[in-house]
């Protein structure tokens, strides 16, 4: 893994973008949500992906319950990744019953840039990403 | 121009109130340069469902086409990962 091109056409993987939200049911203790959440980083990377960015919700409040549970934790993985390996990273998801929902998305050249001016904290002058800050405290 | 815009929630946003009817609707999106609609932002998703949690027709938002399709994805996506509610009354 010593070189990492993204995309040139030689026999180089073509690495995209993507980001996974996974709920992890709430019964978790918090170092069996760290276990679960580094299990998955390694499978990012083991894998040939390379991990951008992660986030953690902590425990939140579901819309609505989820296998007769409602809160869950959120967690977010921004990666790069060959195409093939979001199924198998799906299938690690589905085996997994510590986890009661997840979904994968594509990021696009500018939902890219969102994440990056999220990171940056450009969006935190509004009233509503105030407000969801207050509430994570 | 963007900033009064955030003070209105729910349907007030929407032309519905007899004297806005006459003002022209625009396309927030192409108005103040929103590329990508976040589905995990549900606050601003908000806006585009009445409160039964359905998304609300273009003929009341003015959104354009392209951006409409993209609400309607995100607001799909976070009814998945049950950032916003399939059905429910007054959800706002």
């Amino acid at each position: 893994m010593a070189t990492k091109t993204t995309k040139t056409k030689e026999e180089s993987v073509v690495l995209n973008n993507y980001e996974s939200v996974i709920i992890f049911t709430p019964v978790l203790s918090e170092e069996q949500l760290k276990d679960a959440v580094a299990k998955y980083r390694k499978i990012i990377t083991e894998n040939g992906g390379e991990l951008i960015h992660e986030e953690n919700w902590g425990l939140t409040k579901l819309a609505y319950p989820i296998q007769k549970k409602t809160t869950g934790f959120y967690h977010i993985y921004e990666y790069k990744a060959p195409a093939s390996f979001v199924s198998t990273f799906e299938l690690a998801f589905r085996r997994d019953e510590r986890i009661m929902r997840f979904l994968s998305t594509v990021l696009d050249k500018h939902s890219i840039q969102y994440n990056v001016r999220k990171r940056n904290g450009e969006f935190n002058q509004g009233k509503n990403a105030t407000k969801q800050q207050e509430a994570k405290k | 121009m963007a900033k009064p815009q955030k003070k209105y929630t729910g349907s007030s946003v929407f032309n519905t109130t007899p004297d806005a009817a006459q003002r022209k609707k625009y396309c927030r999106f192409k108005k103040n340069g929103i590329k990508y609609i976040d589905y995990k932002d549900a606050n601003f998703l908000l806006k585009f469902v009445n409160d039964q949690g359905k998304i609300l027709p273009r003929r009341l938002t003015g959104t354009s086409l392209k951006f409409q399709r993209k609400i309607s994805q995100a607001v799909k996506r976070a009814r998945h990962i049950a950032v916003l509610p399939f059905t429910g009354d007054m959800i706002k």
